[in-house]
């Protein structure tokens, strides 16, 4: 086996005395899908944004494996720096697009870093020197290339707000894409979508996973969409891993069983 | 067709009598509060020594037609919105005007002739001066409350720096004006960042607060720190800008004699017109080309969302300084213009009143839009002086009426009014700064106000 894109051990994050995740560890592949799923309140989303950096973790580890920039400890790391540095992109359960901009626009801040160097930190935009032209607009071309392949090239100078729901989905993940991430993470990418919807986010997300080589992480409800797509599965519950496996394994396992549906006494 | 009218008459004078009903229950009930308000007045007579009742019939006749005349107006509008068409209330896309692409490049043309006018005077000249500090100020607060989405109340404490930064560095180094404008710009910047570090994490209504503060501070510093900044005597005989080496002056070496013109006091006030236009010109052309830029967009998006932001990998603490940085410069600038201008400053200029002009007109222009804050800058700062012209209305009320004491009130009925028609400013929707085929324009519905 591979080194692994990611390895979290023992992540632990308390809020006062509530253990929402309580020594977590698990290990995501590149090339893989890996679903973390549990019941509400199981502590996924926290793991989640511990992960990213939106929380600090009270313990444990969480460590990237960048294929050509070495690893990362991501417990120490800025929010945007883990996104910046160790290419870790992510997208959130409630859809956070910059609803009074267009679509191009929310595809050029993902770009940002480098076109903010390309700038020379505004001093070459500011007298529209050439370098920066070129950037901008290879920028807009990225930007273009990743509409098209979701099909919504048409709207790109439409106010993100003004999509369709099952749209800003996935305008939410191709953002985050533009980033150049070798972990894309994924907070419910189906919550909303109609079956046919769902469908598609599926084919999308395999596509990136062997097109695009990114190693996916992603937090799914939706048990349908998980067991089609998934290479791997984490089972939480009450902060704890409870399941660790295949899909068949998961599904078959007593324990994940009785998490979901409870046993007869 | 007609019958849908018919119906429609029909049912207007089915509602009729109840509309006549509540009118005049409302202006009875307004009736009774004018009667001790606007009827009865107490008055003093001086022969006698006794107070007596003045009745002031007709300001309680206007009260109350004024009263009735809203009710009807508010009554018909309520009947009209239950029964009239339906109107389609949120537009994604706001509505293009054919004319304006022209409006900016008019008022441009306008204001480079408006000194060579025959009718232009002095209070003319000073009126320009003053309309376009206030735009070159408004763009400047425009990129912290507009962009940036970071309220800050505290705004004019920048433009007291690089008002005191010329004067003290004038006066203790004897610099000239045109190297002080650079540092001026420098100094309110560092104190921009100043502001920054500590309000990184405060939002919303904390934000405003601790930039109302930071303003007064500012204030009270220069008031007191007296063996630096004169204190309340404030500092004069700041020197005035020359035209390039060339002063204003009457001698032979002056603007006048150089050029061969006839002295005349008007050409400083000039010079001083198309400075401030250039200044506030050179805003414009950096503030609409950043907005443009990567450092601008991620302004809109920290205003849009900061915590996406952040998953995009934009540090937001430097977004968030160089916004406060960028506009204090402008701000800065135009304190020293404003110290170059005046010839003499004192704190009492800098008080919280002018930064809530400076921010009123950014709201009432629109957060995101250039030639909002124009309008808004014309309308506040001219609309203000214009109230002055009030004195037709002794011709109504008699000669004892002292319009100049109602102008703010007017003034402020006028905003209230404006607001309520124009909720998000005058140019409420936002151009993007970048688009692939075709650049449509975000109606205000979809764009986020920023939550500090």
């Amino acid at each position: 086996m591979t080194k692994p894109l990611l390895t979290v051990k023992d992540l632990t994050m308390r809020f006062g005395g509530l253990v929402a995740v309580d020594h977590f560890s698990f290990e995501a592949q590149s090339g893989h899908i890996t679903a973390i799923i549990g019941p509400n309140g199981a502590g996924k989303t926290t793991a989640f944004n511990c992960i990213t950096g939106f929380y600090k973790p009270s313990g444990g580890s969480v460590t990237l494996h960048h294929p050509s920039r070495g690893n990362f400890s991501l417990e120490a790391m800025e929010d945007h720096k883990i996104s910046r540095i160790a290419k870790v992109a992510r997208t959130f359960q409630n859809i956070r697009l910059f609803g009074g901009m267009t679509v191009l626009e929310n595809l050029m801040i993902s770009q940002h870093n480098e076109l903010m160097r390309a700038s020379m930190f505004s001093i070459a935009g500011i007298f529209g020197l050439p370098s920066y032209r070129r950037a901008e607009k290879e920028a807009i071309e990225k930007s273009m290339a990743w509409l098209e392949r979701i099909g919504i090239a048409d709207k790109a100078d439409e106010a993100a707000a003004a999509l369709p729901y099952g749209q800003q989905r996935k305008l939410e993940i191709v953002r985050a894409l533009c980033t150049d991430p070798v972990l894309l993470c994924l907070d419910e990418p189906a919550a909303g979508l109609n079956p046919k919807e769902s469908d598609d986010l599926g084919v999308f997300l395999r596509e990136i996973r062997d097109k695009d080589h990114v190693g996916i992480l992603l937090i799914e409800h939706d048990m349908s969409v998980v067991m089609e797509i998934s290479d791997h599965i984490v089972v939480l519950d009450y902060g704890r891993k409870i399941s660790d496996g295949t899909p068949t394994h998961v599904r078959n396992d007593a324990a994940v069983i009785k998490a979901y549906l409870g046993v007869d006494e | 067709m007609t019958q849908s009218h018919n119906d429609r008459s029909q049912d207007f004078g089915q509602a009729l009598p109840g509309i006549i009903k509540r009118s005049l229950f409302t202006v009875a009930i307004a009736a009774i509060i004018f009667v001790p308000t606007l009827l009865l007045r107490t008055q003093a007579s001086q022969a006698t020594n006794t107070l007596f009742i003045l009745y002031r019939w007709e300001f309680f006749a206007i009260g109350c037609a004024f009263i009735l005349l809203w009710r009807v107006i508010y009554e018909i509008r309520a009947w009209q919105n239950a029964h009239g068409p339906r109107k389609v209330s949120a537009r994604p896309q706001a509505q293009e005007n054919r004319f304006a692409p022209y409006v900016g490049p008019v008022l441009l043309i306008a204001a480079i002739l408006m000194p060579f006018m025959p009718f232009t005077d002095r209070y003319i000249l000073d009126i320009g001066i003053l309309i376009i500090t206030y735009v070159m100020l408004g763009w400047g607060l425009q990129i912290v409350v507009g962009l940036a989405g970071l309220l800050d109340l505290g705004y004019v404490a920048f433009y007291a720096v690089g008002a005191y930064s010329y004067a003290l560095l004038a006066e203790h180094f004897g610099f000239g004006f045109w190297i002080c404008l650079p540092l001026a710009g420098v100094f309110a910047a560092t104190w921009g960042v100043i502001l920054g570090f500590p309000v990184l994490r405060l939002r919303g209504d904390y934000l405003a607060i601790v930039t109302l503060a930071f303003g007064e501070i500012i204030r009270v510093v220069l008031l007191n720190w007296r063996d630096f900044t004169g204190g309340s005597n404030g500092l004069s005989n700041i020197p005035r800008p020359s035209f390039f080496g060339i002063p204003f002056s009457q001698g032979p070496d002056g603007f006048a004699a150089t050029f061969g013109l006839e002295f005349s006091s008007l050409q400083r006030m000039g010079f001083l017109y198309f400075l401030i236009l250039a200044l506030a010109l050179l805003t414009f052309y950096i503030s609409s080309r950043l907005r443009k830029l990567p450092m601008g967009r991620a302004w809109e998006a920290l205003r849009e969302d900061e915590i996406a932001c952040r998953s995009l990998g934009l540090n937001t603490i430097n977004t968030k300084l160089s916004a406060f940085a960028i506009g204090a410069m402008f701000g800065g600038f135009a304190g020293s213009f404003f110290a170059a201008k005046q010839a003499f400053i004192s704190p009492e200029s800098f008080n919280f009143m002018e930064s809530a002009t400076i921010l009123a007109i950014v709201v009432l222009g629109g957060m995101s839009s250039q030639l909002g804050v124009v309008f808004s800058s014309i309308a506040m700062v001219g609309g203000i002086e214009a109230l002055r012209q009030l004195q037709f209305l002794k011709a109504i009320f008699g000669n004892d009426f002292d319009p100049s004491s109602l102008r703010l009130l007017f003034f402020g009925l006028a905003m209230v009014i404006v607001m309520l028609w124009r909720p998000r400013g005058f140019v409420s929707s936002r151009v993007p700064t970048v688009f692939f085929r075709e650049k449509k324009s975000v109606g205000s519905s979809m764009i986020s106000q920023g939550r500090g």
